[in-house]
């Protein structure tokens, strides 16, 4: 089942083109995996699914991008139930400088998903025990969410991001600001989460990206190489390119 | 080759410790200079906060007071004390002429029959009786007890006669002068007479143009800077504002006294003098500063709390609502009391608005004349009399406090509000 279809996304800044003709389905309740050097527009093809551009005055995106079959670039598309849809975990924890229980209760408050304070309340727990952060913070829910260590606290944009049951999470190279141990804790995580949620994760990491994904799609230079199952692309590329960014002959 | 090297470090050396010599010399001088200015300031302010009292019998004698036997409290408010009074200084020397008479009567201050008068009216059972009652000193004899006055001078370049100063020996002898707290310096309004002239009316004026200020300034300025920052297109035209903002912080302040006296007072026709009147011009005067005080802080916040609100869905109004703002909030609140900070020490627009005027009633209100703290200042330093050169520091050492307080308060903001990110 393919949950994403983007079909001829090109992305400007200003005059510079950053995207050229990305087409890419993504499969429902699967990894998929974006890699590639830096800079080859694999970040930015992710914030156009959430339409994250939108911030950025100079950023233009042009092509189609279909979420069950829904054109998100279209005029009628609403940004914030689009989000509300499709959440977004970022490179660097940015948990809110507010309590832990505030931190993952933002999201329902803002989108009227509690009716009352137990329903929140319930909704906070579970959020942060698919985050598998519960056991951890559950005796300092009202202490600040800054105060956690760097995993922790990816942990929690996770339980953030989860709490208003998306169907889709973009991760944008969650793990690049931890330690092995805590990066170990997110992989087995997104394994977890993928059981309910669709999940696309940009990663520099070749390891990483072989280890949670099932579908892996390469790009280089703004444009999309290749894409298909992990196992292929990993073992038998089409693609010379993909064949020398994976063995690390660059990038 | 080697020794070339070791020349080189040897230089590199001796400039850095150069640099250091200046760089400390440097604070040396600034503390010295702030030494000697603050010094100076209470040195010569300090006897301010004492007020010299007289103390001399009053006969509270019924029949030259033109009061009937058993008298109601009207009629006690009612009736004549400036005979007792002037019979009481008369009193010190009996054998006074005429002229004696009238420097007898000159040792005190101007109003000293009300002094007598709430003497009697907080114990109307002193009728016919005699009471020592503390009495104001005038001025020059105020000076003399401080010692701020040249004794030796010859006497007619005095303001103090002989006789007059021969009588206050004396009664300093007796131990009937006594230096006490100075109260009314903080609760009189401004008065030609020096001993009698206080802060309370610019104190006042002041905190009302301040109040008025704020309560302007602050959601304009906030607001500004909160729509520049968070929602405006980033063009020429915001641009260009952004660089207008920046010039009206510095344009020097008489230009928006000038703005007040002609738009405030001769367009829209407020009241003169009034704080409310000083309140604007000096809003206008904060504006760019607040700003970009809230520009800066806004701007501090990081990005990234920007973007997870707005990746949860939230919308940018809530986004700047819920996180941005109150983020941004101690350094805007710091900047804003230190943009206040700055307006209160500003006299050059309040002079123009015409909060210069001799006001001697204290404001109930922003619509009431009143002066500044910086104008009385202003005011007092321009006036002869001796009286008031001490007072003129102690106005500004009240000032400084003020001043002092108002940045205590800021960095307590900053320091107590700010959220620490990772």
């Amino acid at each position: 089942m393919k949950k994403i279809k983007a079909k001829d996304v090109d992305v400007f800044y200003g005059k510079k083109q950053a995207l050229f003709n990305i087409s890419l389905d993504i499969e429902e309740n699967q990894v998929t995996a974006l890699i590639g050097p830096s800079g080859c527009g694999k970040s930015t093809f992710l914030r156009c699914l959430n339409r994250m551009n939108d911030v950025i005055d100079i950023c233009s995106v042009k092509g189609e991008i279909l979420i069950n079959d829904f054109n998100i670039n279209d005029k009628s598309c609403d940004v914030v139930r689009l989000r509300e849809k499709i959440g977004m975990v970022f490179q660097k924890p940015n948990p809110f400088p507010k309590t832990l229980y505030e931190n993952v209760s933002y999201g329902p408050t803002i989108h009227g998903i509690a009716q009352s304070k137990q329903e929140m309340d319930e909704i906070v727990e579970t959020s942060l025990k698919k985050a598998a952060l519960w056991e951890e913070v559950k005796d300092r829910l009202h202490e600040p969410g800054t105060g956690l260590s760097g995993g922790q606290q990816q942990r929690l944009c996770i339980a953030r991001a989860i709490s208003v049951r998306p169907e889709v999470i973009l991760m944008d190279e969650p793990c690049s600001a931890l330690d092995p141990i805590a990066t170990a804790q997110i992989e087995e995580l997104i394994d977890e989460l993928k059981k309910e949620h669709t999940i696309i994760i940009v990663t520099h990491s070749m390891a990483q990206a072989a280890r949670v994904s099932q579908n892996t799609g390469f790009f280089h230079l703004g444009q999309l190489i290749e894409h298909g199952s992990t196992d292929k692309i990993f073992k038998n590329p089409d693609n010379k390119k993909t064949q020398d960014y994976i063995t690390g002959r660059f990038g | 080759m080697n020794k070339n090297k070791e020349q080189l470090l040897n230089k590199r050396y001796k400039a850095e410790k150069r640099f250091r010599l200046f760089g400390q010399s440097a604070i040396f001088m600034a503390l010295l200079f702030l030494t000697i200015f603050i010094f100076k300031i209470f040195s010569t302010g300090y006897s301010a906060f004492q007020k010299t009292w007289l103390i001399v019998p009053v006969n509270f004698d019924a029949e030259l007071m033109m009061l009937d036997e058993n008298p109601t409290k009207q009629d006690i408010e009612d009736a004549d004390y400036y005979e007792i009074a002037l019979q009481s200084m008369w009193n010190l020397d009996l054998n006074a002429n005429e002229d004696q008479q009238n420097q007898l009567k000159r040792m005190v201050s101007y109003f000293f029959e009300r002094e007598i008068k709430q003497e009697l009216l907080k114990d109307p059972n002193l009728l016919g009786k005699t009471k020592e009652v503390y009495l104001t000193a005038s001025d020059d004899l105020d000076q003399v007890f401080k010692g701020n006055y040249p004794r030796d001078l010859p006497e007619d370049q005095r303001r103090v006669s002989d006789y007059q100063l021969k009588n206050f020996d004396q009664l300093v002898a007796n131990g009937k002068v006594e230096s006490k707290f100075n109260i009314s310096f903080f609760t009189n309004a401004d008065s030609r007479e020096a001993e009698l002239a206080g802060i309370a009316s610019s104190f006042m004026g002041s905190i009302f143009s301040i109040l008025v200020c704020l309560m302007i300034a602050f959601p304009v300025a906030v607001l500004a800077a909160i729509y520049l920052e968070e929602f405006a297109p980033k063009n020429r035209f915001t641009d260009f504002i952004e660089v207008n903002i920046n010039n009206l912080a510095a344009v020097p302040s008489i230009v928006f006294g000038l703005l007040g006296l002609g738009v405030l007072l001769a367009l829209f026709q407020l009241p003169r003098s009034t704080p409310l009147v000083g309140g604007i011009t000096l809003s206008l005067m904060t504006l760019p500063t607040i700003i970009i005080a809230a520009r800066a802080s806004l701007k501090a916040v990081p990005p990234s709390i920007r973007e997870a609100a707005l990746a949860m869905g939230a919308s940018r109004m809530q986004t700047t609502m819920h996180h941005t703002v109150p983020l941004s909030m101690p350094g805007t609140l710091s900047g804003t009391i230190i943009g206040l900070a700055q307006a209160l020490g500003e006299t050059a627009p309040l002079i123009l608005i015409g909060m210069v005027a001799f006001v001697n009633t204290i404001p109930g209100s922003p619509m009431d004349p009143a002066a500044s703290l910086p104008v009385q200042i202003y005011i007092w330093a321009e006036s002869a009399e001796r009286g008031f050169v001490e007072k003129v520091s102690a106005c500004i050492m009240v000032l400084l406090g003020f001043l002092i307080i108002m940045n205590l308060f800021a960095q307590i903001i900053r320091h107590k509000f700010e959220k620490k990110w990772s």
